[in-house]
């Protein structure tokens, strides 16, 4: 039982950062853009965050710790937007390629990332921000209740909004007519732009506010997941496309995030807590077969969703494909 | 009068294609006004232009009395203008109701409650008979053309554009449309219809404008208006057909098609139950009124379509002897290819299907024959030869054999085609729409050239729109209608209302039932 | 008429740009780029741009030696460019490449592993040369079954075989180096199925592969009926059948040709490069070729310029990082602004902007 507990304890934590990405993706691949930039846009976020919350813990005397966890969040947000604008002005304004453009950012995020990172690091191999403490702060009473309080409210503030935005993102796609017009123009920008829709506009919006909530997803890595540290051996290029990976797992549906991630991080520390749980030990090698199995179901669900062609769990049908209206 | 829309001295162009020339045209207050032009005359382009989708290189647009700057189709809604596209434009995986909240106006609240209720209240006035909450992808097509009208008629149109609504419908259907159309004229709203069928222009408008060529050819009203003013307006000069027609001879069997029946994934059969031969020597015409089988016929004999079970066709190579015959159903196109059977296809999708649009003439010369010899390499010398030959014999203009055909004009992509399904030396020649939006000169060559063939033994099929040419043409005529056939004419004896009468009414035959 | 409510800007797609205006784009978006970088250089190290160019350019031709590692790792991505080139002319979107390599890297190892010493070098080094192409092989051949069958989306398909060929391969990894804390080199007393020197370098075999790769690539392409296949499905399925091409079948061989030819690179790196195996094998260039597949439209020799072009961006970074005392990330940002760049500049030889004024001296002309 107390594995079971420790497990689910690792597994949340796990999936928020991954239902961030997943979530910012899906809004993004909603307006018809595969964004396969969301590591770079992941490793944007986790820097800004960190830098701004770093930087402003280390210039001034008595840092009020709620302000730096608000600065860290804003500067995540908008850099990763900042990422977001560059990918959408060469996809969307330019009609560059999405999948090579996608890849270009991973590779300018990871950069641009990596390269201030070490100036803060000053010849360190890692520092840490105390501004994890705030993030990890749990709601007092109810998080030692019980097992259950555990489980339920042992966790920074971060796991509840990722579920609270899943929710609203839910309601926005689904119940309201910007979600009608973003999901049209994902399906068909031709039909979305004859209803009098702005496609551009929408389509701008969606990428980067998408990119936005997905660098969300690397300042919670950095920030809470990983206690602050900022290390050069970082792990969010493979978080990303893990994110990545989770979008075709909840067939675009942001509450099937919710679930899906926290199963996903279920997968992802199985190779851990399984054996221990089934009482026998597994050698290493083991443990990195089990860490493939989050990309085996998620090959699995894409392959079933081809099969049953069934036309609600399909991508949008113009994701990937750029619009200009004078085509012919 | 007053003037719903004027245009005045539009101008279109795609690259080198001039699609509209200094078009001017007017609507007005509560009128129905028929659009009426050939194929590829430049009736789309120009409506386009006002519903948004385009943007004219030069001219202007008056709605209302007012200059209209129309830069996206949000501007022609805010005008008022609603058009119901030929390819309709409805989200697949929406229901009918989100599909209308799509064209809401910014100050409507969304609601999709009190959205269906009004809609609803739309569909009891003109009595549509619409699932407001099914979805797209599971409705037929003329469901989808009546959400479409639902869908303008909500937004409050007072302008609406129908392109070719009566294409895809049944008479019962196009009765019910015309009986709303009229119903909205009443109400004070200008309608424009596109149309190339006579007898709707003359049954349903009040005046009617018609383009040639993408050039403005002049208006008349209906009242004046018969069916020769208009197709001589239609075609500019009355012109005499002087097409020749020499006889088969010594025809026999070449193709026997028996039993064929085609259905689409839809489960709808598309083809029904159709038999008929095809002799050497003589040109069988496949008239109807387009999507109404004639692309699934010719693509099955192609070995591209899947037919239904007990369907047959069977080629006779040189005689009518059973011996030697071949079963073509269930044979790829490369089975029939290494069959030795030269089976020549000019397709209705020139450049979707029938060649590549990025590659010159040099490499579309070889698309069937490419695989011929054991070399792995490409022979391109003699497409080389072949293109060079088309391009002298059928004086194609092109800058060099390895232009992308693409950029070559319509006429010139048509004989690139035509050049290399002929040079084949086909026994079965099919043709699609051999001269959809091509000039009356380039269309004659194509004329004579299917004679040539004709004369040189070979069967061909001739699927066409123009009846006259058809008539003209043809030594029988095969009349489709609604996937059946509905009659086999003989070219020398039959007129145009025989054939027009074949193509819009089923007949009542065994097999057929009633419509 | 009133001119102040047409739109501000518009577009129209070009009919056929001139071979002088696509080069002059690309000069151009090269040079912007380059200084937008050299911006950049400025604000954030204050050191003088051109010094820091110079410094680059050293970076791959100082010495030989420096040229000479240039050259190898312009062989790596190269190949792995070269590989792909079928699959996207195909209008298949193998992101797989990073996978397909692995794999290919992974079987040579395991040859190496247990057959090493064991089986005489000629036959050792085939053995690992077939186990290698038939790992890279099958990864592609997967993907490309699912998507002729059912139409699974490639990109998101092969994007996911990268992840389960790299945990295959930290699971070998895990086993074979025992206790040890690394892997180290293969059979490092034996140098079984390592390359034999070639001018000096193991890795000069590597070039010479590379160099014939891309002039029989280029040849497939242009002038094989395979190649011919493969550009008639990727502009249209449509066409192709109508052709008499089995579409299925050309997608499925593509995507076998493209794996294996990954799976060789595997081999190639393994044998003549690292003589060992991670899961960071590929390095990424399985990502980056994928930009110069995409960039060179598929012509091997474009490619061969615009790999050299990120190789040296690379070289030149890292010894901006040493002589500045930066780091070699520098080489991510400059090369993301160059491929941000180049990848804009497409616009401009595909459409043409029109704005309000010029539109205005058209029709005056005109009138006049």
């Amino acid at each position: 039982m107390d594995i079971l507990i420790a497990w689910i304890l690792r597994a949340i934590p796990f999936g928020t950062i991954i239902m961030y990405g997943a979530m910012g993706e899906i809004l993004t691949e909603k307006s018809g853009n595969l964004n396969l930039g969301v590591p770079g846009i992941m490793y944007l976020g986790g820097f800004a965050g960190f830098a701004s919350a770093y930087l402003y813990e280390n210039t001034v005397a008595n840092p009020n710790m709620v302000f730096s966890v608000v600065l860290a969040l804003c500067c995540a947000f908008i850099a990763s937007m900042l990422g977001g604008l560059i990918y959408s002005f060469l996809t969307i304004s330019l009609r560059a390629n999405q999948n090579v453009t996608g890849l270009a950012l991973t590779t300018f995020g990871m950069g641009v990332a990596n390269f201030f990172g070490v100036f803060i690091l000053d010849g360190r191999t890692a520092t840490q921000s105390m501004v994890y403490k705030t993030f990890q702060t749990k709601i007092p009473g109810l998080s030692q209740l019980s097992v259950i309080g555990q489980t339920v409210f042992g966790y920074g503030f971060m796991v509840y909004t990722a579920i609270i935005l899943a929710i609203v993102l839910h309601y926005v796609l689904n119940h309201t007519r910007i979600g009608l017009n973003l999901r049209a123009i994902g399906e068909n920008p031709a039909t979305a732009d004859a209803a009098g829709i702005g496609v551009t506009r929408y389509k701008y919006m969606a990428t980067c506010l998408g990119a936005g909530i997905s660098g969300l997803g690397g300042l919670y890595y950095v920030l809470d997941y990983n206690q602050g540290i900022w290390a050069t051996t970082g792990q969010i290029e493979a978080l990303g496309w893990l994110a990545v990976a989770l979008v075709i797992f909840t067939t675009w549906k942001p509450l099937n995030a919710i679930w899906g991630s926290y199963l996903f991080g279920m997968l992802y520390w199985l190779y851990q807590f399984l054996p221990t749980l089934m009482g026998f030990s597994v050698p290493g090698y083991i443990t990195d077969l089990i860490q493939m199995v989050p990309y085996i179901v998620t090959i699995v669900v894409l392959v079933m969703t081809s099969m049953r062609k069934k036309r609600e769990n399909q991508p949008p049908a113009s994701l990937g494909l750029a619009y200009f209206r004078e085509e012919r | 009068m007053e003037h719903a829309i004027e245009l005045r001295h539009v101008t279109k162009t795609f690259g080198s294609v001039i699609a509209n020339h200094d078009v001017s045209l007017s609507v007005r207050k509560g009128e129905i006004l028929s659009l009426l032009g050939e194929n590829g005359s430049g009736k789309t382009t120009l409506m386009n232009m006002i519903a948004g989708i385009y943007y004219p290189d030069s001219g202007e647009i008056i709605v209302d009395g007012k200059p209209a700057e129309i830069r996206s189709p949000k501007d022609a809604y805010a005008l008022g203008i609603g058009m119901v596209h030929q390819h309709f434009k409805l989200i697949d995986v929406f229901t009918a109701a989100e599909n209308i909240a799509l064209v809401l106006d910014k100050h409507e609240k969304f609601d999709l409650k009190a959205i269906k209720k009004k809609a609803r209240k739309i569909c009891d006035r003109y009595q549509f008979e619409i699932d407001l909450d099914q979805k797209v992808y599971e409705m037929s097509v003329s469901q989808k053309q009546t959400l479409e009208i639902i869908k303008m008629l909500y937004h409050g149109a007072n302008l609406l554009i129908l392109d070719e609504p009566t294409a895809v419908l049944t008479p019962q259907e196009t009765e019910k449309l015309f009986a709303v159309m009229r119903n909205m004229k009443d109400d004070g709203k200008s309608i424009i219809i596109i149309t190339h069928k006579l007898h709707e222009v003359l049954a349903i408008s009040d005046r009617v404008t018609i383009l040639r060529k993408g050039e403005y050819a002049g208006t008349v009203d209906t009242e004046v208006a018969d069916e020769s003013i208009l197709t001589e307006m239609m075609v500019g000069k009355k012109v005499a057909l002087n097409i020749e027609r020499p006889d088969p001879v010594n025809p026999h069997l070449r193709l026997n098609v028996h039993n064929l029946s085609i259905a689409n994934h839809e489960g709808i059969k598309v083809l029904d139950n159709i038999n008929f031969e095809v002799f050497s020597g003589e040109i069988l015409g496949i008239a109807g009124i387009s999507g109404n089988g004639q692309k699934e016929l010719l693509e099955a004999i192609a070995g591209l379509q899947a037919p239904e079970k007990d369907s047959s066709i069977v080629y006779y190579p040189d005689d009518d002897r059973d011996s030697t015959a071949e079963q073509l159903i269930g044979k790829t196109p490369k089975n029939i290819r290494d069959m030795g059977i030269h089976l020549s296809f000019v397709p209705e999708d020139r450049l979707g299907m029938g060649l590549v649009g990025s590659m010159g003439m040099v490499d579309n010369m070889m698309l069937k024959s490419y695989s011929e010899g054991r070399s792995p390499i490409a022979n391109r010398n003699a497409p080389r030869h072949l293109a060079e030959e088309i391009k002298k014999e059928l004086a194609v203009v092109t800058p060099s054999v390895n232009t992308p055909v693409s950029r070559l004009s319509g006429g010139n992509v048509q004989k690139v085609l035509v050049g290399r399904e002929i040079a084949a030396a086909p026994s079965v020649l099919m043709t699609a729409y051999a001269v959809r939006g091509l000039d009356i000169n380039t269309s004659y060559t194509i004329y004579h050239l299917l004679n040539e063939q004709k004369q040189k033994g070979v069967a061909i099929i001739y699927v066409g729109e123009d009846l006259d040419v058809l008539i003209d043409l043809c030594d029988r005529i095969l009349v489709l209608c609604d996937g059946k056939c509905n009659g086999i004419l003989d070219g020398r004896r039959t007129n145009k209302e025989e054939v027009g009468l074949l193509m819009t009414r089923l007949q009542d035959t065994q097999e057929g039932g009633v419509a | 008429m009133a001119a102040s409510h047409e739109p501000l800007l518009r577009i129209v797609k070009r009919g056929e740009s001139p071979f002088k205006l696509k080069i002059f784009v690309r000069l151009i978006s090269v040079l912007l780029a380059l200084v937008v970088d050299a911006l950049f250089i400025y604000f954030v190290t204050g050191l003088n741009p051109f010094s820091v160019y110079t410094t680059m350019f050293q970076g791959t031709f100082s010495t030989a030696m420096r040229f000479s590692w240039a050259m190898r790792d312009l062989a790596s991505l190269l190949l792995i460019g070269i590989a792909l080139a079928p699959a996207f002319k195909m209008r298949f979107w193998n992101i797989g490449a990073e996978g397909q390599v692995l794999m290919g890297a992974l079987a040579t190892a395991a040859v190496m592993v247990y057959y090493g010493g064991k089986l005489p070098a000629p036959l050792l080094y085939t053995a690992m040369l077939v186990a290698a192409v038939f790992a890279g092989a099958l990864w592609g051949y997967v993907p490309a079954w699912f998507k002729s069958r059912l139409g699974t989306n490639e990109t998101l398909f092969t994007l996911m075989m990268n992840y389960v060929a790299i945990q295959i391969v930290a699971c070998c990894v895990n086993i074979w180096r025992g206790q040890a804390s690394g892997l180290g080199k293969l059979n490092m007393k034996t140098k079984a199925g390592w390359f034999p020197q070639f001018f000096g370098q193991r890795y000069n075999i590597n070039l010479l592969v590379v160099v014939l790769l891309v002039v029989l690539m280029y040849c497939y392409l242009r002038y094989s009926k395979q190649g011919y296949e493969i550009a008639v499905v990727g502009e249209s399925e449509n066409t192709a059948r109508y052709a008499g091409i089995n579409v299925g079948k050309v997608i499925i061989r593509t995507m076998i040709l493209s794996g294996a030819l990954c799976g060789l690179t595997g081999f190639l790196i393994v044998g003549g490069r690292d003589q060992t195996i991670s899961t960071g094998t590929a390095g990424g260039n399985g990502f980056t070729a994928i930009i110069v597949a995409w960039l060179a439209k598929f012509n091997t020799f474009y490619m061969a310029l615009i790999s050299f072009l990120l190789i040296f961006l690379e070289k030149g970074a890292g010894e901006i990082a040493s002589a500045y005392n930066l780091n070699d990330f520098a080489s991510d940002i400059i090369a993301g602004i160059i491929l941000f760049f180049i990848l804009g500049s497409e616009f401009f030889i595909n459409y043409k902007p029109i704005f309000r004024r010029s539109r205005h001296e058209t029709i005056t002309k005109e009138v006049g």
